[in-house]
């Protein structure tokens, strides 16, 4: 039977990889992430979680050993943020590129300089060039539920790809929540043992890592983008099989009252939380207003959002991360990209904000809303606007 | 186990290291990783740096690889090593994976170990995962055109430490690298060359039955970064541990053995003057060299309790 319990996002993570029966644990500490290493490490300790934890000495390290544990076949999960991300950031590549299905909690948190700990997305959409599978759950039951459908779909043999699991450092990984914990005896065959195809085996010699001559290069990077492009439908099958079983529902674009919308709010993260409220009260004004939550960042899921927006006049994009010296923010980059040249195409604008930890409240979605119709009525060229800048 | 032993038995191992590969003529670093593996025997996993070793064994879609093999980066093959020890541990935990024991092994040259990978080494050593790593020393970034690392020795000309008006060539000293993994309080080090094949053997398989970390230095003369003849490795390797540039030993539990004691060294011109590397050095700079080799020989020699000579 499920449990109702109260924990943080964070430890939520770590009852996930504990009822996955992870094999290798490879992990950094760094805030906001070290509360699932700590729950782990004592799961571990505890003999909860019969897996071995390596205490690498950097998050380089830590993504290293990862590679090697999932190449020989082992389920295989780490966690890290920010800094830790970064430092990784070209293991990233190894591990997509080479196929090995690992698992990986991001507590999105803000890059230095200055030095700030606190949450945004800056690391998460570092990284979105990197070939993981990405995507980002709200609050700890989301992120307790994508944890565990992440090793399904990572281990999928249509996908063999890492999955990143986003949550906002702090807004989820420290906030105390209420979740349903389910048994391992509820999980049943939810989540089968993992079955590596091509594992590291002295008995069927494999060479990985092979190096790839301009003659093959371009072959090795267009057989990745195809195969990142077709797990589209695992990946939803997943979500839906975990639907049917718990209830609980996951669509890569998700909308909150978008059917009769003329403006349609996008955002992805725990922005998402407090924008639904936002549109809850604008819609009691009687404005025509709904929220487009994107769920799944990587691959990006082009024909749902298209489908999501289509019948908006008005997309206004809220995102916790700069491109510095860019046209736009990251996410109102792809959202542009992806609308271009549609039919009826609507008129786009975007905010930056939340940056570092900065809180936005409901209040300010509406008041922002507010200022996006005036740049549409108005017809004024922004491409975005940073939010709540004292100036 | 007697020499010819060892020798039959290094013979009849077979290769794990196929032929076909693309290493220059005369290479001793490929020479000494077909020896170590033949050492090592099937049951291995290998985690390899990047560098020449890499390049030259694995251009897609062909490979020299008998045994299972895997490439990611230049600094992390120590980490990635020990994903593979603790993935196959956790596993075997729970009866998963490869029935028989598997040695896992972690190369990589003088440039990931000295330099880039040091600290992913240090991690891997601190942690006692059950491995081997083997450092193959050329004494500089060979791969990438004959740069200086922290493992060239003073005084050798590289193109990032070039012989100039002001310069002597590299003005810095070679990094004690056994030692700094010795200071991991791992159970056992050994340095080779491909030179000594038994004595390499032995020490293989000393570490492999050894638990614990396993650091293994092996000795790997470039005819191309050093400037030699192609036919003069094994030469090199022979005056290199008969100058003292490179003694033979082993740590086996903190304790400290010569496996070849040089009652008289010879002198190290011999080693130098088969180097065009070495050959701008003026008589001054090479008795200063000279002095300094007696001089750590002697440290080494009383470290493995040989009070005479």
């Amino acid at each position: 039977m499920a449990k109702r319990v109260g924990a943080e996002g964070s430890f939520a993570v770590a009852e996930a990889v504990r009822l996955a029966d992870t094999d290798v644990v490879a992990a950094y500490p760094i805030t906001p992430q070290t509360h699932i290493v700590e729950r782990l490490s004592e799961m571990v300790a505890d003999g909860e979680l019969k897996a071995n934890f390596i205490y690498v000495e950097s998050e380089h390290s830590a993504m290293s050993a990862c590679l090697g544990s999932s190449a020989v076949g082992a389920r295989t999960f780490t966690s890290t943020a920010g800094q830790g991300l970064e430092l990784m950031h070209e293991v990233l590549y190894l591990a997509s590129s080479m196929r090995l299905p690992i698992v990986m909690a991001v507590a999105d948190r803000a890059l230095s300089g200055p030095l700030n700990v606190w949450g945004d997305h800056s690391d998460a959409m570092a990284t979105r060039e990197c070939g993981w599978i990405q995507y980002f759950g709200e609050n700890a039951q989301e992120v307790f539920d994508l944890t565990l459908c992440a090793f399904k779909i990572a281990e999928h043999h249509d996908v063999l790809f890492p999955v990143m699991v986003h949550m906002d450092g702090f807004h989820v990984s420290h906030v105390v929540e209420p979740y349903l914990l389910p048994d391992k005896e509820e999980l049943g065959d939810f989540l089968p043992p993992i079955n590596y195809p091509y594992p590291l085996d002295p008995n069927k010699p494999i060479t990985m890592g092979a190096f790839a001559p301009p003659a093959v290069y371009s072959e090795c990077r267009k057989a990745q983008d195809v195969a990142v492009n077709s797990t589209h439908a695992t990946i939803e099958n997943v979500w839906n099989e975990f639907g049917k079983r718990f209830d609980r529902h996951y669509k890569p674009i998700e909308t909150h009252k978008t059917e009769d919308a003329e403006t349609i709010l996008v955002s992805i993260g725990s922005f998402n939380q407090m924008a639904a409220v936002a549109v809850d009260k604008l819609r009691e004004e009687g404005k025509k207003v709904g929220l487009v939550r994107i769920r799944l960042w990587r691959p990006f899921p082009l024909q749902a959002f298209r489908q999501a927006v289509k019948s908006a006049k008005n997309v206004v994009i809220f995102e916790r991360s700069m491109t510095y010296g860019g046209t736009v923010g990251p996410v109102c980059a792809e959202v542009k990209s992806a609308l271009y040249g549609t039919k009826g195409a609507p008129r786009i604008t975007s905010f930056i904000g939340g940056l570092g930890g900065r809180d936005m409240s409901p209040k300010q979605f509406e008041a922002l809303f507010k200022r996006a119709q005036e740049i549409f009525d108005k017809n004024l060229d922004i491409q975005y606007e940073t939010i709540g800048v004292r100036e | 186990m007697s020499t010819l032993n060892t020798l039959q038995k290094l013979k009849d191992a077979g290769e794990l290291f196929m032929p076909g590969h693309r290493a220059c003529i005369g290479c001793g670093e490929v020479l000494a990783m077909r020896q170590v593996c033949k050492a090592l025997g099937k049951d291995i996993i290998i985690a390899n740096a990047t560098g020449c070793m890499e390049i030259i064994s694995s251009p897609f879609p062909t490979t020299n690889w008998n045994v299972p093999w895997i490439h990611a980066l230049f600094e992390n093959t120590a980490a990635v090593a020990s994903g593979v020890e603790s993935g196959l541990d956790a596993m075997r935990r729970k009866g998963k994976g490869p029935s028989q024991d598997v040695t896992v092994v972690a190369m990589g040259g003088d440039g990931s170990t000295f330099d880039i990978g040091l600290q992913s080494l240090s991690g891997a050593l601190e942690r006692g995962h059950n491995f081997i790593y083997v450092c193959f020393d050329n004494e500089g970034y060979m791969n990438t055109g004959i740069q200086r690392s922290s493992a060239t020795p003073f005084g050798a000309s590289t193109t990032t430490s070039p012989v100039g008006k002001n310069s002597i060539g590299q003005t810095t000293q070679k990094k004690d690298m056994p030692l700094i993994a010795l200071a991991h309080h791992i159970p056992y080090i050994a340095t080779c060359t491909p030179a000594h094949p038994t004595d390499l053997a032995k020490k293989i398989k000393k570490a492999k039955e050894i638990k614990g970390p396993a650091y293994i230095h092996v000795f790997s003369p470039c005819p191309t970064g050093w400037g030699t003849d192609s036919d003069v490795a094994i030469e090199l390797c022979r005056l290199a541990v008969d100058t003292g540039v490179f003694p033979l030993g082993e740590c086996v539990h903190g304790t400290y053995a010569l496996t070849k004691h040089i009652k008289e060294l010879k002198p190290i011109r011999d080693y130098m003057k088969l180097q065009r590397r070495f050959r701008h050095l003026s008589d001054d700079v090479i008795d200063q060299i000279q002095a300094q080799v007696r001089e750590h020989y002697a440290i080494v020699r009383s470290k493995c309790g040989v009070v005479n000579n």
